[in-house]
C-alpha cells in the first residue's frame, strides 16, 4: 500500500480546507480585506468629502452612496472600509509586535529554564495580573494617539500568552534528540533557538495568532471608541461604532453597518482559529 | 484556609506595589504636562503649578512622596477639577461602578450558570441551540456594539427603557447597562457551565448515584452540579477583570457617573493623580476579587485546599 507521501503541512492544508467554516471565512476576510485595499483608493466618494444634499441621508443608489452618509454628509461606504483598513491593519502589526516578543521571550525563558527561566516567568506571571487595558490606555495617555504608537502600545502588552504557550513547548522540544545533537555539535545558542526551537513551536503560535489579531481589534476599536485612539478625520471601526451610536435615534445605519462588519470579521478569525487549530493538532480532533 | 488567604494577601502587596509603580514612573515619563491643555497659559503661572503640584522636584522624591501619601490614604489633588481631591472624585464614583459592577457579575453568574444547566440536561434540543448561539453571540461581540444595539432596540424601538442616564440607580435606568455589562459574563458562564455538567453527567460517580435510586434532582443538584462548579469558579477571575474593562465603556455609552467614566476623562484631560488613583483602585479590586474567587475554589474542592 502506498499512497503519495505527504508533508505535515500538505497534510494540515488538506485537513484546513475540510473545515467548511474557516474555509468560508479565508473567503469572507479576503473579500474584506480586497474591498479595504480598494476602496479608498478607487472609489469615487472619498472618506472626508461632504455630499451636501445628502446629510445623514440613509443608504441609497444614488451617487454611490449604499451605506449612506453620516450627519456631515460623509459617504459611509468609502468610510466603512477606510476604517476596515485601519482596523485590520492595527490587528495585524500588533500581533506582529506581540509575537515578536512573546516568542522570543518565551523561547528564551524556556530554553535557558533553570532560576533565570522561572524568574522571566514570574514578570509574566505578575504582568498577567494587571488590567491591561488600563495600561494601553495609560501609555496611549502618556505618549499621545499616534498611529504608530498605539500599535506598539497594544503589542507591548498583548505578549504574556504567545511567552508563556512558547515557553510550554520549548520546554519539551529542549529535550529532543536532534535538539541534543545541535548542543552537541557546538551550535550557538541563537543558532539553536532560530533554526531548531522556534520552527517546531509554530503549529500552537499560528493558532494563537489567528485568535490574537480579532482580540488586538477589539483593543483597538475600544480605545478609538472610547476616543482615545485613531483621531479625525482617519477612522475605524471602533470609532465608527462610537459615532453611530451617539446617533441612534436618527441614523442606526450609521451604527448597524460598521458594527455588522466589526462583528463578522470577529467570528471569521475565531472560526479560521479553530480550523487551524484542528489541521495542525489532529490529536485535539477526537473530542 | 486562613492561613492560606493571609498568606495569598501577602503575594497580592508586591503585585499592587509593582503596579503603583509601573503606573507612576509612565505617566512622569510623559513628554508634556497635565497644564499643556490650558490656553495661553502664562509661563510664570506654569512654574507656579507645577510648584503647587510637587511636579518640579525630582521624580524620585516625588514617587516617595506619593507613596507616604499613598501609604496614609492619601490620593492627592486632582489636576484637572482643581478644588478637588482624587480621593473625593473615586468616593463619588465608586458606589456607581460597585452597585452597576456587582449587579452585572451576579446576573451574569446566575443566569449564565441556569443557561449552561438547561441547555446541557436537554442537550441538542432547540433550547440548547438557542442558548449557546446566544452565548457565543456574547463572548464574540464586544460590549461596545451590544450596548448600543440594546439601546436602539429596548430604549428607541420598543421604548420600553430610559435611554441614558444613572437617576440615582432608579431600576429602570440600570436595566440596560447591567444587562449589556453582563452579557459576556453570562455568555462565558453559560458555556463553561454547559461543558462541565455534560463531563460530569458522563462520570461514573453519576452513575453510581442513579444506580442507588437517587431521585433525579438530588444526583443533579449533589452529584453533577458541584464539581460542573469548579470551572465556573476558576472563570470568574478573567471575567471581573473583564467586567472592570466593560465598565468603562458601559459607563462612558449611559452617562454614568461612576470611576470608570471619570478614568476616561482624566486620560482625555491628562489628569495624571485621578488616573493613577483610579488605576490603583481597580487593581485593588481584580487582586482583592480573585483572591475571594480562590478561596471559594478551595472551599468547593477539598483536594486543592492548601495544608
Amino acid at each position: 500500500m502506498t499512497a503519495p507521501s505527504r508533508s505535515l503541512w500538505q497534510d494540515a492544508m488538506a485537513r484546513f480546507r475540510r473545515h467548511r467554516a474557516a474555509m468560508a471565512s479565508v473567503w469572507i476576510m479576503g473579500a474584506i480585506t480586497a474591498l479595504a485595499i480598494m476602496v479608498p483608493e478607487f472609489w469615487p466618494n472619498s472618506l472626508d468629502e461632504v455630499n451636501w444634499d445628502y446629510l445623514e441621508s440613509p443608504p441609497t443608489a444614488d451617487n454611490y452612496l449604499w451605506f449612506g452618509t453620516d450627519v456631515n454628509g460623509r459617504d459611509m461606504f468609502s468610510r466603512t472600509f477606510y476604517g476596515a483598513r485601519i482596523s485590520l491593519t492595527i490587528g495585524v502589526l500588533t500581533t506582529l509586535v506581540a509575537l515578536v516578543i512573546g516568542v522570543a521571550y518565551g523561547a528564551i525563558a524556556g530554553y535557558r529554564g533553570g532560576t533565570p527561566g522561572d524568574l522571566m516567568m514570574r514578570v509574566v506571571d505578575v504582568l498577567y495580573s494587571l488590567p491591561a487595558l488600563f495600561f494601553v490606555i495609560i501609555l496611549v495617555t502618556v505618549f499621545g494617539n499616534s498611529f504608530l504608537l498605539i500599535f506598539l502600545c497594544i503589542g507591548a502588552v498583548e505578549w504574556l500568552t504567545l511567552a508563556r504557550i512558547v515557553r510550554g513547548q520549548t520546554l519539551s522540544i529542549k529535550e529532543k534528540e536532534y535538539v541534543e545533537s545541535a548542543m552537541a555539535a557546538g551550535l550557538s545558542t541563537p543558532t539553536i533557538l532560530l533554526k531548531y526551537i522556534i520552527p517546531n513551536v509554530i503549529g500552537p503560535v499560528i493558532v494563537y495568532v489567528t485568535l490574537l489579531i480579532p482580540i488586538n481589534i477589539i483593543v483597538e476599536s475600544y480605545l478609538s471608541f472610547l476616543g482615545l485612539g485613531v483621531q479625525e478625520p482617519y477612522t475605524s471601526w471602533g470609532r465608527l461604532i462610537s459615532q453611530g451610536a451617539d446617533e441612534i435615534g436618527t441614523a442606526p445605519w450609521l451604527l448597524i453597518i460598521p458594527a455588522a462588519f466589526l462583528v463578522i470579521t470577529l467570528f471569521c478569525f475565531n472560526f479560521i482559529g479553530d480550523g487551524l487549530r484542528d489541521a495542525l493538532d489532529p490529536k485535539d480532533r477526537t473530542r | 484556609m486562613l492561613n492560606y488567604a493571609l498568606r495569598r494577601l501577602l503575594v497580592a502587596v508586591p503585585t499592587l506595589f509593582v503596579i503603583v509603580t509601573l503606573a507612576f514612573f509612565l505617566i512622569r515619563i510623559a513628554p508634556g504636562g497635565p497644564f499643556d491643555l490650558i490656553p495661553d497659559l502664562d509661563p510664570t503661572a506654569a512654574e507656579n503649578l507645577r510648584k503647587a503640584y510637587d511636579l518640579d522636584k525630582p521624580l524620585v522624591e516625588q514617587y516617595g512622596n506619593y507613596l507616604w501619601r499613598l501609604a496614609n490614604g492619601d490620593l492627592g489633588p486632582s489636576l484637572a477639577y482643581r478644588d478637588r481631591t482624587v480621593a473625593e472624585l473615586i468616593a463619588e464614583g465608586l458606589p456607581v461602578s460597585a452597585q452597576l459592577g456587582l449587579t452585572a457579575m451576579v446576573l451574569g453568574l446566575f443566569a449564565g450558570m441556569l443557561c449552561g444547566i438547561v441547555a446541557a440536561l436537554r442537550k441538542n434540543s432547540a433550547v440548547d441551540f438557542t442558548v449557546m448561539a446566544i452565548a457565543m453571540a456574547g463572548v464574540g461581540i464586544p460590549t461596545f456594539v451590544t450596548a448600543p444595539l440594546l439601546t436602539l432596540f429596548f430604549g428607541l424601538y420598543l421604548g420600553w427603557l430610559p435611554l441614558s442616564g444613572w437617576n440615582n440607580g432608579q431600576f429602570a435606568h440600570i436595566i440596560l447597562p447591567v444587562v449589556a455589562l453582563a452579557l459576556p459574563t453570562l455568555a462565558g458562564i453559560a458555556r463553561i457551565t454547559r461543558g462541565s455538567m455534560l463531563e460530569s453527567l458522563g462520570a461514573d460517580y453519576v452513575r453510581t448515584a442513579r444506580a442507588k435510586g437517587l431521585p433525579e434532582w438530588k444526583v443533579i443538584s449533589r452529584h453533577v452540579l458541584r464539581p460542573a462548579c469548579m470551572p465556573v469558579v476558576s472563570y470568574l477571575g478573567p471575567a471581573i477583570a473583564g467586567a472592570m474593562t466593560g465598565s468603562v465603556v458601559i459607563e462612558t455609552i449611559f452617562g454614568l457617573p461612576g470611576i470608570g467614566r471619570a478614568f476616561v476623562e482624566g486620560a482625555l484631560n491628562r489628569d495624571y493623580s485621578l488616573i493613577l488613583g483610579i488605576v490603583i483602585v481597580y487593581a485593588t479590586l481584580i487582586i482583592l476579587l480573585n483572591l475571594l474567587a480562590d478561596i471559594i475554589y478551595g472551599y468547593l474542592d477539598p483536594r486543592v485546599r492548601p495544608r
